[in-house]
């Protein structure tokens, strides 16, 4: 019994002392935003990384999102003779909820994974400690660029996914299912106000922080030789992704 | 120039340095032995502030590495160069990037200036016409020489070798040999080597120093350190496997 107590102790101090160097080193990286060097071109390739390479990905889950969500309403809809909010109910459940939680977990898997690799396999080859060794901070280096491409890029893709996932719902609804283009559009406008799309643009930018964060850390201290890497990815995946939901379950019921 | 007064550092409840106590002076070329897994590479990693030892002192020139703020620790990391066991080259880089790095990120030298030096560099290593290649087109040993060009094209005051022959075939083993040696000769830096590379490394260090279950046990000039008549050293030495290290049971 006293063992297990101890094991339970000893394990919740650990995870303890784990979130608080998480949160240190977060801290620490958004400081070093406004130390120099500014890393300006390195920032950029980080979001052609988190962007570019992402697009495809992207536009294929945003179009089938909108049109199983357009497929899905549209009977719901139906039940009740309200076919004619069925643009108003796919724009706003992209733009408020499945667009920036959707295409935060793509580019999760896409780029955080490949993130962590990349950062882990630079600190186990000790290119890392290369860095600190020439007097420059690491933290300039690799961490901040990607915090601040993640800041700029995952908004970007968000939106690309909502309007995506949109014209995906339009073609289902007016193709398929024979509703009016003016219904689906009109409706739509009266609906999805302002305040829908701040929401959107909020949640895809703390997703942003959340998966570059996790990546960036899990990386960054990532453990020996080639299994510490995959350890690192995988937890740095699973971690972004539990974050993500969490954060948005707790912006949506604060946020009403 | 260094001094190491008496450091300990564990790691998970591991003693590995049990009170290391070492000077080294101003321009020698100090090589470090033992056995692997002895801490030869976290002493070299505490000289540069990369780990932070649970207690004693490294002076560098009078200075304290663990009593000054973060930006002394910053400016005396400038006097140093690294040779990693790896190389540590950036892949995502090529030779010339590489090479380049540290004077475009530390220095305000014009592209032309920085082209010659690190042309000039790689000169010194022996390597001309691999400026594009990545690390990973490059076999181990050029791949440890354009890691000594990078470590040097500061001019660095300190030089750290951290096994630089490791994994090397023995011609290659005897041109990186040969390398330090001139480009110590050339540059006149404090060089300290960490080798298992006996009996060669006799040929090129001013002295040597043993570092056997994380204290420095004997340290002297090559010709001292191998007529010692300690019997750890000895064995170290000659490789025997009978004597008081056991390494078979």
């Amino acid at each position: 019994m006293v063992n297990i107590l101890r094991m339970t102790g000893r394990y919740t101090l650990s995870e303890i002392r784990n979130l608080g160097r998480m949160f240190l080193f977060l801290l620490t990286s958004l400081g070093h935003i406004f130390i120099p060097p500014f890393k300006f071109r390195l920032m950029l390739r980080q979001i052609w990384f988190f962007g570019n390479k992402s697009m495809l990905v992207i536009l294929l889950t945003g179009s089938f999102t909108g049109m199983v969500l357009s497929l899905q309403i549209y009977f719901t809809l139906r039940k009740f003779g309200s076919e004619a909010l069925l643009g108003p109910a796919v724009a706003l459940s992209l733009i408020r909820e499945l667009g920036p939680v959707l295409s935060a977990l793509m580019v999760t898997g896409r780029a955080g994974s490949a993130l962590t690799a990349e950062i882990g396999i630079m600190r186990i080859t000790e290119q890392i400690d290369a860095l600190i060794s020439m007097a420059l901070s690491p933290k300039n280096y690799l961490i901040v660029p990607n915090l601040l491409a993640a800041l700029i890029s995952f908004p970007l893709l968000c939106s690309i996914f909502d309007l995506i996932g949109i014209y995906g719902g339009y073609v289902v609804a007016v193709k398929l299912l024979g509703m009016s283009s003016g219904t689906y559009f009109s409706q739509m406008q009266d609906f999805v106000e302002m305040e829908d799309i701040w929401m959107g643009i909020v949640k895809s930018l703390s997703f942003g922080l959340i998966v570059s964060w996790v990546s960036c850390y899990k990386g960054y201290t990532t453990g020996y030789g080639a299994k510490g890497v995959s350890r690192a990815t995988t937890e740095a995946v699973v971690l972004s992704s539990i974050l993500i939901l969490i954060w948005d379950y707790f912006i949506g019921s604060v946020w009403t | 120039m260094i001094e190491i007064i008496d450091l300990r550092k564990s790691f998970n409840g591991q003693e590995v340095l049990r009170g290391v106590t070492l000077t080294i002076h101003e321009r020698e070329l100090i090589a470090i032995i033992g056995r692997s897994g002895m801490g030869k590479s976290v002493l070299l990693k505490h000289l540069i502030g990369l780990h932070r030892p649970d207690s004693g002192r490294i002076l560098i020139k009078g200075e304290d590495i663990m009593q000054v703020c973060l930006r002394d620790v910053c400016r005396l990391r400038e006097r140093f160069g690294v040779l990693f066991q790896g190389g540590a080259l950036f892949d995502s880089m090529t030779v010339y990037e590489n090479v380049a790095f540290p004077l475009q990120e530390k220095t305000r030298f014009s592209k032309a200036e920085i082209r010659e030096r690190v042309h000039h560099a790689l000169e010194d290593v022996g390597l001309t016409g691999v400026d594009d290649k990545y690390p990973a087109e490059l076999s181990g040993g050029m791949r440890k020489r354009v890691a000594l060009a990078r470590a040097l094209i500061t001019e660095p005051e300190i030089v750290l070798f951290d096994e630089p022959t490791t994994g090397l075939d023995p011609i290659s083993l005897n041109a990186i040999h040969r390398l330090i040696i001139r480009t110590h000769r050339k540059y006149q830096f404090t060089g300290i080597v960490i080798s298992h590379d006996i009996p060669q490394i006799f040929d090129i260090a001013d002295r040597v120093a043993m570092l056997h279950d994380g204290k420095i046990i004997e340290v002297g000039l090559p010709e001292e350190i191998q007529r010692s008549e300690n019997p750890i050293v000895k064995q170290f030495i000659t490789g025997s496997l009978e004597g008081p290290i056991k390494v078979l049971h």
